[in-house]
């Protein structure tokens, strides 16, 4: 089924917020597809990072809803090559921060196996509760 | 004294931001204003006739017009004037749209309040103009045309025909340029050399071109009517006369390489004729590579190393010992059609162009497609090809914005030509274009698009990431989004082809130079106006056409060329030019014959007669550096006289306001004018604080002029001047630049911010530099405040005792 | 030369090899690291969210304190701060980059630490000992090689902090060369690959496994596709998910061989003929030692 949505001034507000916290000009995304092609990280992803850019220049606040923005490993391969100069890694953050910001962590240390958390090195630890928790 | 004002709506790109009717109120309340009216459109037919009659029933004596700039309706209303019978000279525009309206669309208020000021400094100074006259010179039927592509090619036979004495200047060998490189041409499939070709054929039979092949420009002096022109003519080691392009040099000559028209994909030898269809069709020697010449550049000495060729050559046409030539001749105008180099496309290293074999750029598949067509195959192009679009195009990591235009039209051509040859020969060929936009725009292109998606060319939208090549098959892997079907296409192809943009050729870049005319942002070359002076440059008498100007095809290209061919007749078969009254004047009874001023003047054009300064208008270039060189106000200059500037500044800052700031910037009319023009024209917004006022050039702008507006409360001054290579004025500059370092350091003596004046040379590209220094001026100061009235009063009392001692 | 040299957390512990043998190896050239007096955490990823200032205290901390070496006197006039760590020198470049762009962040952040002796005023310059070593010329480094390490296919794995995004790259985002240039000086043999820029998936390792181990197989086989014996990085995080990794990875992939993966700088003191309390290749998850045996190279 294909989704139907409308557009409203409430999704202006939530564009402006992603706008605000990336500090990036979404707005000029033509989508031209080079941050997916150059992401080595698509396997993994339910949306591509140019639709990630579409949906939020349309404030479809359901961007959220896909693992996307949480596979990021903000490589910047993306931003190297976007025709636009635009960053994507930063609008993900912004994305991540939306949902951060509500109290949210997206990893919990007490999930973590043990002998795992025994063999990671420190770097991945600070890295990835810096990422991904508030 | 009856002054009428018309404060103009521009159709609403004013009256949107601005509100006029408050403006013309504003006005009314000024002294001698007889009435202050607002309309719609003050350039319209009805609105010049309004002036025209207001003129005449109200009996003006002096027009105050606050719309555009007058760099764009200037003469229109200057006409106007005329016509009802009012020195030109006697109206002013004040620039309420480029300057206020599009750069304050975010604040009416603030914007409203501008638009008076602006419109009052108008008055003042247009109370104090005198009536001139324009000066008159001859000028003849002699053009420049630089460049010999199919724009210069059309410009100069549309001259030739027209009875002008044409000399057309080309650099490489043979004219013809990169449309003699092409295979076919969209959307009809004509054969680029045929239908190219009889034309290049038609340039030598014009007994009114001269044609110069081999040559570049070295100098170009003086102005419209008297451009003094020095070109240089490399040694072609052959004979023109002799050479009966036989061709029995070539096979001797032991030396090959990569032949350049043919994109590298064939080879030449030293001793070649560039195209068979080259005009001139004669052969020529390759002096950097060819092993005799070589060998004399080493020693200095005429060689015997090689001459092979000249023991082949029946008619004795090779002369190693030919040296370069100088020719110097005089032209009225000047049309460049320096064209375009393509995008190096090494530049985009993810594409593997240089790096991988089977990565091409679509001039070369031009090349190879010609030869497939004679019978004579080079490169095999496999069974599965793609192109990449927008290389060198639409790319912010390369600081190129620009779409090429050609582009997606030529990688459609080529595909189709590729796919229609493959189905000729009964060969297997899929062929893939992978676009961010397909661009097909004119004429019969998008129909030709459509005729090439039914042959069987996949387009697929999604601009490649990266380009993998296989180090053992050599097979190229594409990684592209599809972006209209959501998924990741990683796909093996036999050849990719880049399809290349353009920009301005090394060429153009060094006539731009050399003319010192303006190029725009994206480094092409600048029409006056983009939609109604298109093939005019900001220089009376230079015009411009065809890929110089911007990425066109080969229509364009033609129809601008026929327009600059027009644009130039225009002015030269009028027989005269008129020329401003730029010029200085000497007020001989203040002259006490001191002599300063005769040595200040670059150009010599001020002499000493009976004791008193003469002014040789002929020789005056109006760029008022004499006036500070009298210390006894004795010299001025029309146009911009004391009493004009004084009032200016004095309109501009009678009615501060506490805490307001006002920046003073005197813009020259050539770049800091013109930039301020394309700012507004971008919509780009700055501070409202502030004011542009016109000059000629920033020397105009005296250390006591300076010093009176900061004591009237100016809390910035900013000259914004040419960057020294493109600035008409010798020693201009550094005079300003002398100046603004006397005024800085007076503001440090008074413990001012002496960073409250500046000057800058800008270029007219320079949009955001010249937004962020309008912004930085308006909060310069000492703590970020206004200058202090205490200051101000310093400044007053001591005006003449700090320009007596500096 | 005396030089500030930053550490970074992970360098203290399990990447403790990277450090001792950059520091010795680095001593043999000229160059003495002056590790940085209090020196804490850089954050680890760089801070990309606009609106929030504060996470640019603790890079900008660390920069006061580079100021604070000259003021007394540890170096002289010495502005530029080392980091061997890729992920340090990307965040702590980042910030400095920003605080340099927007002023008013700068006053922000010295206003919240006021308590500091002195200001930062933007002047400090983030380099990598790849960039330092380039810049006083390779040959410096191949003047020291002892050992030969010419029969060594080496990949350079850049991962992504060292080259993106462009404004902080130590070199052409696309087309990097300064990794080979230096496996070139220490007498190895370079190879060209494909993957030497591709993500390793970074901090991905903690929570999402299974995308590390795919990226790990991606980037390690193509190395050994292009003939290398051994990846060098610059990364404990690189280092972990491509060494360490390697048992997941063959986990999933049965028929995965495994390779080598170390510190350049262990490859440099390897060169300079130090013994393997500097060279460190204990510390390292894949075993190397059997790789140099097979190439006659001596541990």
């Amino acid at each position: 089924m294909i989704k139907k949505i409308k557009i409203t001034s409430h999704n202006q507000t939530f564009y402006e917020k992603v706008k605000t916290i990336s500090g990036e000009d979404i707005a000029v995304c033509d989508r031209c597809g080079v941050c997916t092609g150059s992401c080595p990280l698509t396997i993994e992803m339910e949306i591509s990072p140019s639709n990630i850019m579409k949906m939020v220049q349309l404030g479809q606040e359901d961007v959220m809803d896909y693992n996307s923005m949480w596979v990021c490993s903000t490589c910047n391969y993306c931003t190297a090559r976007c025709p636009r100069g635009l960053d994507v890694s930063k609008v993900t953050e912004a994305l991540r921060q939306i949902r951060l910001r509500t109290s949210f962590d997206k990893i919990q240390i007490d999930k973590i196996p043990k002998e795992e958390l025994k063999d990671l090195p420190q770097i991945a630890l600070v890295g990835a509760f810096r990422r991904l928790t508030s | 004294m009856r002054i009428g004002v018309y404060v103009c709506h521009c159709g609403g790109n004013i009256s949107d931001v601005v509100d006029v009717k408050a403006v013309a109120q504003e006005a009314k309340k000024q002294g001698d204003v007889i009435f202050a009216k607002d309309y719609s459109h003050m350039c319209s037919g009805n609105g010049q006739q309004m002036v025209i009659d207001d003129i005449k029933e109200h009996k003006l004596d002096k027009v105050l017009i606050s719309a555009c700039s007058p760099l764009f309706h200037g003469e229109t209303f200057k006409a106007a004037a005329a016509k009802a019978g009012l020195n030109p000279y006697l109206i002013e525009m004040s620039n309420i749209r480029e300057h206020c309206a599009w750069v304050h669309f975010d604040d009416k208020k603030k914007a409203t309040e501008k638009a008076k000021d602006l419109t009052k400094i108008g008055i003042e100074k247009v109370r104090n103009n005198e009536p001139l006259e324009t000066i008159k010179t001859p000028i003849g039927k002699r053009v420049l045309v630089i460049g010999g592509g199919i724009a210069g090619i059309q410009a100069a036979l549309d001259l030739g025909d027209a009875g002008y004495k044409v000399h057309l200047v080309e650099k490489k060998a043979t004219i013809g340029g990169k449309m003699a490189q092409l295979s076919r041409t969209f959307p009809t499939n004509d054969c680029a050399a045929c239908i190219l070709g009889s034309k290049m054929a038609d340039v030598p039979k014009n007994k009114n071109i001269k044609l110069s092949t081999s040559s570049e420009i070295e100098k170009v002096e003086g102005t419209i009517g008297n451009f003094k022109v020095t070109i240089k003519k490399k040694p072609t080691y052959v004979h023109p006369d002799a050479c009966v392009s036989c061709g029995d040099c070539v096979t001797p000559c032991p030396v090959s390489m990569p032949d350049e028209m043919q994109w590298g994909v064939t080879k030449r030898k030293a001793i070649y004729l560039p195209i068979d269809f080259a005009v001139p069709n004669k052969y020529l020697i390759d002096g950097d590579k060819c092993l005799n010449i070589k060998a004399q550049k080493k020693t200095g000495k005429p060689s015997n190393v090689c001459k092979l060729c000249q023991k082949a050559c029946h008619q004795d046409a090779i002369d190693f010992s030919m040296k370069p030539e100088r020719e110097e001749f005089t032209v009225d105008t000047i049309i460049v059609t320096t064209g375009y180099d393509v995008f190096d496309a090494t530049r985009k290293p993810e594409y593997g162009y240089g790096r991988y074999e089977n990565v091409m750029i679509a001039p070369e598949v031009e090349r190879v497609i010609v030869h497939k067509g004679e019978g004579t195959p080079t490169i095999d192009m496999g069974e599965r090809i793609a192109f990449i679009q927008c290389v060198g195009s639409r790319d912010e990591q390369l600081g190129i914005e620009y779409c090429s235009r050609v582009c997606c039209m030529y990688a459609t051509k080529l595909s189709q030509l590729l796919k229609s040859m493959a189905n000729v020969n009964n060969e297997k060929k899929e062929l893939y274009v992978f676009y961010t936009d397909m661009r097909t725009f004119g004429k019969g292109y998008e129909e030709y698009y459509k005729a090439t998606q039914k042959m069987g060319v996949k387009f697929v939208r999604g601009r490649p990431a990266e380009v993998i090549e296989d180090p053992e098959t050599k097979k190229l892997t594409i990684k592209v989004e599809d972006t209209l079907n959501n998924r990741i296409i990683e796909s093996e192809f036999d050849k990719v082809v880049l399809s290349v943009g353009m920009q301005l050729s090394e060429g153009g870049n060094e006539i731009a130079e050399i003319l010192k005319i303006p190029k725009s942002e994206d480094g092409f070359l600048q029409e006056a106006h983009p939609k109604f002076r298109p093939v005019d440059t900001g220089k009376d008498g230079i015009f411009i056409a065809g890929t110089a100007q911007g990425p066109k095809d080969i229509p364009d290209s033609v129809a601008q060329a026929s327009a600059t061919a027009s644009r130039a007749m225009r002015l030269m078969n009028q027989g005269e030019i008129t020329e401003e009254p730029l010029k200085a004047f000497i007020e001989t009874d203040l002259c006490d014959g001191c002599g300063l001023c005769v040595d200040s003047c670059p150009p010599g054009a001020i002499t000493m007669r009976d004791n008193k300064a003469v002014v040789n208008p002929v020789l005056c270039k109006g760029c008022g550096m004499c006036i500070a060189s009298c210390h006894v106000d004795a010299i001025d200059l029309n146009m911009y006289t004391n009493k004009q500037m004084l009032a200016q500044v004095e309109a501009a800052l009678k009615d501060k306001k506490e805490n307001e700031r006002i920046v003073l910037v005197f813009a020259n009319d050539m770049c800091g004018y013109k930039l301020a023009d394309s700012v507004g024209t971008a919509k780009k917004a700055y501070n409202d604080a502030v004011r542009i006022i016109k000059v000629p050039s920033t020397s105009r702008v005296t250390t006591k002029l300076m010093l009176q507006a900061f004591s009237m409360g100016a809390d910035g001054i900013l000259l914004a001047d040419c960057e020294s290579k493109s600035s008409d004025f010798a020693g201009s500059l550094e005079m300003a630049t002398e100046n603004v370092n006397k005024i800085k350091s007076i503001l440090t003596e008074i413990k001012e911010n002496p960073e409250r004046v500046m000057i800058f040379q800008f270029a007219t590209v320079m949009l955001p530099k010249f937004v962020m220094l309008m912004n930085k001026m308006a909060k310069i100061g000492n703590d970020n405040k206004p200058i202090s009235k205490a200051n101000r009063e310093i400044l007053e009392k001591n005006i003449s005792k700090w320009l007596f001692e500096k | 030369m005396k030089i500030p040299y930053y550490p970074g957390c992970t360098l203290k512990s399990t990447a403790k090899h990277f450090e001792d043998s950059a520091i010795e190896s680095a001593k043999k050239i000229g160059i003495e690291f002056v590790e940085l007096p209090r020196w804490n955490c850089c954050g680890v990823v760089a801070p990309l969210a606009t609106d929030d200032i504060m996470r640019h205290v603790a890079p900008v901390r660390n920069m006061i304190r580079v100021l604070e070496m000259n003021r007394d006197g540890l170096v002289k006039d010495e502005k530029r701060l080392l980091t061997l760590c890729s992920m340090c020198y990307s965040t702590l470049k980042r910030s400095n980059l920003r605080v340099n762009e927007l002023i008013d962040d700068l006053d922000v952040l010295n206003d919240f630490m006021y308590k500091e002796e002195m200001n930062y005023d933007g002047s400090v310059k983030i380099v990598h000992f790849l960039e330092v070593l380039k810049e006083m010329g390779f040959d410096k480094v191949k003047d020291k090689v002892v050992k030969s390490l010419e029969n060594l296919n080496v990949a350079a794995y850049y991962g992504c902090k060292l080259l993106r995004p462009k404004e902080i790259g130590i070199d052409n985002s696309e087309v990097p060369i300064i990794f080979e240039d230096f496996i070139s000086a220490i007498s190895a043999n370079p190879v060209d690959w494909h993957n030497k820029s591709k993500c390793c998936g970074s901090f991905l390792t903690v929570d999402n496994k299974e995308v590390v181990v795919d990226l790990g197989y991606d980037i390690l086989t193509d190395a050994q596709k292009s003939g290398a014996d051994i990846i060098v990085t610059s990364c404990p995080l690189c280092a972990y998910n491509l060494d360490n990794r390697q048992k997941n990875i063959k986990e999933k992939y049965p028929e995965f061989k495994e390779i080598p993966v170390v510190y350049f700088t262990q490859l440099m003191a390897l060169a300079f003929g130090f013994p393997k309390e500097i060279t460190g290749f204990d510390g390292n998850y894949i075993n190397s030692v059997k790789l140099f045996k097979s190439k006659n190279i001596k541990v």
